[in-house]
């Protein structure tokens, strides 16, 4: 039954409000970006480059995207790269000695990620810990176990099943499977975001917890599906890193939490929570990516790479911050003659 | 005072029989770690009429309020729904059972749409367990549509203003199909165009068979709209009947056990010289050229509309917020005040209106509050003296009749009235020459606010010069000197005690007629 | 009722005397914790009850004891700092540059000082003036300060420090009693007095408790924090001095990790995550705890990244344990 709509009420663009969000000064940062780079280096803009360039950001949209659902409940999860490095450890086992077919082999990277990440969310849903204290406890031990589980060892490309190194190479329509999978957890992504009672829960969450728990959402349980999703999706990087680097070992990743938080501030997510989109993860991701690639073509020494990340991570929350302050009440109104009551 | 209010009679004749309670609440105790909270209380809610649960603060409504919600449970005692014994384990228990609350705060979330809001926790969904999104909309349209609110449903929620807001929490409980309607100060916040729209809402629901609870400290708008009333007092009911049997002065003996003849005992005060001068104060977006003067003894009353720009004005002189031109003096010298060390120093302190979340440090003991804003006179050398901190926090409390268990409890632990003592001492021990206060007596009890008004009699004659702002006007006549009012950021009249009538101060706040200041 | 009081009330000043509230609380614990594993220390190895040894074993934790006193102070006003790892790094790599250019050693130890109080008061004012999130300024900072030290080193390595330097890390007071050691009671003592009993003290408290009421009484929060994060970057320059005097060399990658070690010294030493409560004498035995247990199990010859999961471990055992606890006795207690 369709109710009456008064009039005035359809639904129309409201353009100042789109030009100014985030998303959109973002997308027109990476532009202006790729510009500059074009002026010196015309061949790093062509079709090609720039496809290499989606591909090598391909992990850390995926897992920003995961980071984004977690920063939104208003935690923080450090142990994303631990995550990769110990599901990346436990399947080039698995693979190296041929205990499970490929394709179970590579579904166990995103279950046992699951399982990692769900270890996470229990603490902080069930003992009510802070998230920070939680994640900074299981990075140095998922890492560990990705030492106890290999000895210490390294497994060197020669020891994989080549099924296993191919998938992400492959290319279908001439775009690599990797992209193909970023581009398929983004859509996913904006569907668990946009559309599920458990997304919009996240927002929620994040934005008033205790107001949400009022309404019959509970912050805890919120929390725990989030970081499910995170450590899902970073078992699949999981996966995914040593399938495209044809290696494993134990400090596989380290320090790439850094960079996962860095894509999702530049992308406006918010530390706070309650704040943040699918498309800010991913363009976050694609400038520090494109800013990655971008060093060795622009001649920039590689061990500038992390004094570079640090910078932008501070300029960004620098920006996010602004934007989030709350400017005075709007009570004055211009002069003229009092409206009557 | 209480001759001034009108009874009114309920707009049906009542005949003698009642419908059977759709609620009952029978022998509810409810205890916290040193606290008795509610000590057996009974109440009875009936379909179609409203019932007013009246009482201090402290003694036991909103615990009751979040026992019926399913955020607690009950130590002892019976719930009944319809006949029929409950207990809820959850929220979604009390959402089952049909009861839905309405709090003082609206509790929406910014980054979610209207329709979202709406149907938090309770979203229609399709077969497959997904939530149906065209349901929502549409649903959520028609909800608005009868409320005549013409706000889109697929807006942010932060993108509304307070009035909106408001009125989604009201369509966001319609949209629960609820048979007890709980509101908690639902008025606080409103206008007066407001309270009506709200008053014709509730006709509405009392239409649909609803039984509604109703929370209030306003005994205008309780005669207006309840059918019934319950007294609380120290978490015991002590008092239950129809409303328009009852008299204003039943009801407060009720309340707090014995008749209050004097609620504002204004002492006559000399005026002294001027100890603060405010010329031309503008803030870019709050409010603009405001001049005025505040003398030693005096009681400047500060009245105007929820949102008039009254508490900005406060947050600036306090140096909360900077100005952006005019100019401050303080005994005659001019003050630069960028931040609140500033104005302390200046001799101005500021009692916030929020007073757990600004005034005071919840977690902390009482004698730490107490001596907040005066450690140095409580220090040598940067060392905190303990037995003098005692000391000071001893004076205080005494002086103000504070109720706490030992100098050590946490404030959070106290009730409301004494957490606003502690901060008025907290303050007084800073030895000020201006006393700002923000709405002081909000959400208190008679009692309470008896004792605050007797203090900032005492003060005024001590020579201190008070700033009050409020938004009751039995208050700001009983107890001003002189009143200003403000509307949409500016300055709309200044006006003597000789005469003034709440009219006046109503037309200069809401801009009907036009108002002339008598002296600056 | 508050009309009907005629005689004043009195009210006592406390409720629980000294002994009721020492025996309840988280420093108790500790030290019994403490206790525990010097005993089981000493009964695991025969090496452990040397003094020589025993002085050995501070030296692994009193560097990071001392930056955990300054972060304690941090984290009770509310507030986190990451980048003590990556200030290390960069003190550190300044030291060794300065060092090279042939300066003497008290200026080494200036310069490792003043670019640690550089870094802090960098934090100081992306936080405390800018307003920036603490957890993401300190991250941020920390990539900066250890990127800053990459981009000057890449992958090698500085040494050239004069001999007289090498006595910060490695030299001792009195007999047995290190330098570090020292160092860290004396500090310890110190921030114990700052903490408990002073003006700015109580101040930290109050601004971790609710930094808004702070504010509105009057305290000069801004500054305050400020001061912290200073006093944290002087912690981690004076760190620095002497973990690079201790190893005698500097890499980009000097104290990496610190920060999980640091902050689980601060939160096993009862100090809330929250901000606002927390006691340095806490803190202390929370070091020694955690410095027994690390010298223990590298005794019994345990690789590095095995005590780093026990670290973890301690972790989130220290605050999920009385959690589970406290359910357990409640669980209890109904009928």
């Amino acid at each position: 039954m369709s109710a009456p709509v008064p009039p005035g009420l359809a639904d129309d663009l409201d353009l100042r409000g789109l030009i100014l969000r985030r998303e959109t000064l973002l997308a027109a940062a990476l532009v202006l970006l790729l510009a500059a780079i074009a002026l010196r280096f015309p061949a790093f803009v062509t079709a090609s480059s720039l496809g290499g360039v989606f591909n090598d950001s391909a992990i850390l949209i995926i897992m920003a995207l995961g980071q984004a659902a977690v920063l939104l409940t208003r935690s923080v999860d450090l142990s994303v790269a631990a995550n990769v490095a110990l599901t990346g450890m436990a399947v080039a086992l698995i693979d190296a000695h041929h205990v499970l077919p490929l394709g179970l082999t590579i579904l166990a990277a995103p279950v046992l990620g699951l399982l990692l990440g769900a270890f996470n969310g229990l603490l902080v849903w069930r003992l009510g810990m802070p998230p920070i204290v939680v994640t900074l406890g299981t990075l140095t031990i998922y890492r560990g176990f990705a030492f106890v589980l290999s000895g210490g060892a390294w497994i060197n490309s020669f020891q994989f099943s080549p099924s296993f190194l191919a998938l992400p190479r492959t290319e279908w329509l001439g775009v690599p499977v990797l992209s193909w999978i970023a581009l398929a957890v983004a859509a996913a992504a904006s569907l668990v975001l946009g559309r599920t009672a458990a997304g919009r829960g996240w927002f929620a969450v994040g934005g008033n917890p205790i107001a949400a728990a009022y309404a019959g959402i509970d912050p805890g349980r919120s929390r725990f599906f989030a970081f499910c999703f995170s450590g899902m999706l970073s078992g699949l990087c999981g996966y995914l890193w040593v399938a495209r680097y044809a290696v494993a070992y134990v400090d596989l990743a380290s320090g790439f939490e850094l960079d996962v938080i860095a894509a999702c501030v530049i992308g406006g997510v918010s530390i706070a929570g309650g704040i943040g989109s699918v498309t800010g993860a991913v363009l976050g991701s694609l400038f520090l990516g494109t800013i990655k690639n971008a060093l060795p073509v622009v001649n920039v020494s590689p061990f500038a790479q992390m004094a570079i990340s640090g910078t932008i991570i501070i300029a960004a929350v620098a920006l996010n911050t602004r934007a989030e302050r709350r400017r005075g009440r709007i009570i004055l109104r211009p002069v003229g003659p009092q409206a009557a009551e | 005072m209480s001759g001034a209010l009108q009874i009114h009679h309920p707009s049906d004749a009542e005949p003698a029989a009642l419908p059977p309670p759709r609620l009952e609440l029978c022998g509810i105790v409810k205890h916290f770690p040193g606290v008795r909270a509610l000590d057996g209380v009974d109440l009875v809610l009936r379909p179609g009429r409203v019932t007013a649960l009246i009482g201090e603060n402290g003694a036991g409504k909103s615990t009751l309020v979040k026992i019926l919600t399913g955020i607690h449970r009950p130590d002892a005692g019976e719930i009944r729904v319809g006949g029929r014994p409950v207990s809820f384990a959850s929220p979604q228990d009390a959402q089952d059972a049909r009861i839905t609350a309405i709090h003082q705060e609206t509790v929406l979330f910014d980054e979610l749409t209207v329709a979202e809001n709406i149907y938090l926790g309770h979203a229609p969904k399709t077969r497959l367990g997904f939530v149906d999104w065209s349901a929502m909309r549409a649903r959520a349209t028609a909800l608005l549509y009868g409320l005549d609110a013409p706000i889109r449903p697929w807006t942010k929620l932060r993108d509304l203003s307070i009035a909106q807001r408001h009125l989604v929490a009201i369509a966001r409980a319609l949209s629960i199909d609820s048979e007890i309607v709980i509101m908690d100060e639902p008025t606080a916040a409103l206008s007066h165009k407001e309270v009506d729209d709200l008053a014709r809402v509730i006709e509405r629901l009392k239409g649909q068979g609803k039984a509604i609870l109703f929370i209030s400290h306003k005994f205008e708008e309780l005669y207006r709209i309840a059918d019934d009333y319950t007294v609380f007092r120290d978490g015991r009911s002590v008092g239950a009947g129809r409303m328009d049997e009852a008299t204003h002065d039943e009801l407060v003996r009720l309340m707090v056990g014995r008749s209050v003849d004097q609620v504002f005992p204004k002492v006559p005060a000399t005026l002294g010289e001027p100890v603060l001068e405010v010329s031309g104060l503008c803030h870019p977006t709050e409010f603009d050229a405001i001049s005025f003067t505040l003398r030693r003894g005096e009681i400047l009353g500060l009245y105007g509309l929820v949102g008039a720009g009254r508490s900005e004005l406060c947050q600036a002189l306090f140096g909360a917020t900077a100005p952006s031109a005019g100019t401050i003096a303080v005994e005659g010298h001019p003050v630069a005040i960028r931040s609140p060390a500033d104005a302390v120093r200046a001799g101005i302190v500021y009692v916030p209106e929020e007073r757990g979340r600004h005034g005071a440090v919840l977690a902390m003991p009482v004698f730490e509050n107490v001596t907040l804003a005066c450690l140095g006179a409580v220090s040598r050398h940067g060392f905190i003296k303990s037995a003098e901190e005692f000391r000071l926090a001893r004076h205080y409390a005494e002086r103000l009749d504070l109720r706490a268990a030992s100098l050590a409890q946490p404030v959070g632990t106290l009730s409301g009235g004494n957490q606003q003592k502690v901060v008025i001492g907290k303050w007084l021990a800073a030895g000020p020459k201006v006393v700002i206060l923000d709405e002081p007596t909000k959400g208190i009890d008679i009692g309470s606010k008896a004792a605050v008004h007797a203090f900032m009699s005492e003060l005024a004659g001590q020579g201190l010069a008070v700033l009050m702002v409020s938004s009751e006007l039995p208050e700001i006549l009983g107890m001003a000197d002189r009143v200003m009012v403000m509307r949409e950021g500016r300055m709309a009249g200044l006006f003597e005690r000789e005469g003034l009538t709440a009219e006046t101060l109503v037309a200069a706040a809401t801009g009907n007629i036009q108002a002339r200041s008598d002296r600056p | 009722m508050a009309l009907q009081q005629t005689t004043a009330r009195v009210i006592p000043d406390r409720l629980l005397g000294p002994i009721g509230r020492s025996a309840i609380r988280w420093e108790t614990l500790l030290l019994a914790l403490a206790a525990a594993i010097f005993l089981a220390n000493a009964l695991a190895s025969p090496y452990f009850l040397d003094i020589w040894n025993l002085s050995d074993a501070t030296f692994n934790f009193t560097e990071k004891a001392i930056i955990a006193l300054a972060l304690a102070f941090v984290v009770m006003a509310g507030e986190i700092d990451l980048s003590m790892g990556g200030t290390i790094a960069l003190a550190s790599t300044a030291m060794g540059e300065a060092a090279v250019l042939g300066l003497s050693t008290s200026a080494l130890v200036a310069v490792g000082l003043g670019v640690g109080g550089a870094c802090g008061l960098v934090n100081g004012v992306l936080i405390a003036r800018l307003g920036l999130p603490s957890i993401m300024a300190t991250i941020g900072t920390m990539s900066l300060y250890r990127g800053l030290s990459y981009l000057a080193l890449g992958d090698g390595v500085l040494k050239d420090y004069p001999a007289a330097f090498g006595w910060f890390g490695q030299g001792y007071v009195w007999q047995a009693l290190s330098f570090e050691f020292a160092c860290f009671l004396v500090l310890a003592v110190v921030a114990g007095l700052v903490l408990h009993r002073t003006v700015f003290g109580r101040a930290v408290r109050a601004i971790g408790n609710n930094a808004f009421a702070a504010r509105f009484s009057g305290l000069p929060d801004e500054r305050i924090r400020m001061i912290l994060f200073l006093l944290t970057g002087l912690a981690a320059g004076l760190a620095a001095v002497m973990l690079t005097s201790r190893l005698g060399s500097t890499r980009p990658s000097i104290a990496l990790g610190w920060e999980l070690d640091v902050v689980t010294i601060v939160v096993l030493g009862g100090v809330s995550i929250q901000g606002g409560s927390g006691t340095i004498p806490g803190v202390v035995l929370a070091a020694f705890v955690l410095g027994l247990v690390t010298y223990g199990l590298g005794l019994l010859n345990v690789p590095g990244i095995i005590m780093s999961i026990v670290v973890g471990a301690m972790l989130i055992g220290t605050i999920a344990l009385p959690i589970l606890a406290g359910r357990i006795l409640a669980a209890r207690r109904r009928p």
